[in-house]
């Protein structure tokens, strides 16, 4: 029963390990000279698709990213990791930085239909915006099912069986398809992209797109007013004493 | 059969080189470690023992995904899920 498309949304992000850093002016955070990568939960996304593929429950996946040029290079990631094609919508420069999950959303419903896909796998979240809207959005302007922060992905005849992550515990639902799923931390295992698989994956092909190709108005109605550091920890102080402690605690007037 | 061992050799320090990229210490610590631990071999002839050793890379590789997959999931199970 290998009938699934698969549309796998994947963002290009700062890496997870890159301490990051807030513009002097405030109007963002660094990202030029940055490493990059692909953010974790996409990763995780993408892992699922490549592993019903291999239960022969999916005939073709397809990666998708919106971002500048450099996307392309996250798009190859996922081509590697298991991707059968792969699709770039280029936005780039100001549009990029004024570009909202909703928009993404407008774009991944739109090729969801274009390329008949019965299956969206997305990330639960990025890492660099935590907006968390995507998926449910996708689902949305679709009027598809979702199954969101999915810990557990089986195939029950025509449905999805989905286990979610839940506050304190866990929910297990069921989906028909056409349906939207978004990953969580648990799902799986990602597994790495190895050079000889990237190599291969450079045979694969990438589509271009624009975001006007798919009838999507990148204007914005949110604006970034100001971005900030977390507050720095104070730092503590030692004291020799019982009586010092007593002392300072009291000077402080916490007791 | 030498000179396909010879390519394996290549192949596998590429391959080490291209997850150097990522190490936590950096990558020149991990290049000048790893091109030693290459250059201590370089006068082996003995096919088996070059298989033994392309083995051991081999492990290496996978040591090295297991530690990275870790070391990402840890992180992230640190910045999202508190207790």
């Amino acid at each position: 029963m290998a009938n699934l498309r698969i549309l796998v949304g994947v963002k290009r992000v700062i890496d997870y390990a890159v301490k990051i850093r807030v513009k002097p002016d405030n109007s963002g955070v660094v990202t030029d000279g940055v490493k990059h990568s692909m953010n974790p939960f996409c990763e995780i996304a993408m892992e699922e698709a490549v592993r019903l593929k291999e239960k022969k429950l999916a005939k073709e996946i397809i990666a998708v990213s919106c971002g500048p040029t450099q996307a392309q290079e996250t798009i190859r990631t996922a081509l590697a990791m298991g991707a059968d094609r792969g699709i770039h919508v280029e936005v780039s420069g100001k549009d990029y930085e004024n570009m909202t999950p909703l928009h993404v959303s407008k774009i991944l419903a739109k090729l969801a239909q274009e390329q008949e896909a019965n299956l969206v796998i997305l990330g639960k979240q990025s890492i660099d915006g935590d907006n968390n809207q995507t998926g449910q959005m996708t689902a949305a302007l679709l009027d598809w099912p979702q199954a969101t922060f999915a810990s557990e992905v089986t195939k029950e005849n025509e449905h999805l069986k989905v286990v979610r992550e839940i506050d304190g515990g866990l929910e297990t639902v069921t989906v028909t398809l056409p349906a939207v799923i978004t990953a969580d931390l648990r799902l799986n295992e990602p597994r790495y992209a190895t050079l000889p698989n990237i190599m291969k994956a450079k045979k694969k092909k990438i589509a271009k797109h624009k975001a006007s190709d798919f009838g999507v108005d990148l204007g914005s109605s949110v604006e970034v007013v100001s971005v900030e550091d977390p507050p720095v920890r104070q730092a503590g102080q030692k004291v020799e004493s019982t009586e010092e402690l007593v002392a300072k605690l009291k000077e402080s007037g916490v007791i | 059969m030498a000179v396909n061992l010879r390519h394996q050799v290549r192949q596998l320090y590429k391959n080490l080189m291209f997850l150097g990229r990522e190490y936590p210490k950096g990558q020149d610590y991990f290049r000048q470690r790893c091109k030693a631990a290459f250059i201590k071999h370089k006068d082996e002839t003995d096919p088996e023992v070059i298989k033994m050793l392309i083995a051991r890379g081999d492990y290496v590789i996978k040591e090295l995904e297991a530690l990275y997959m870790l070391r990402k999931y840890r992180t992230l199970k640190k910045r999202y899920y508190p207790s």
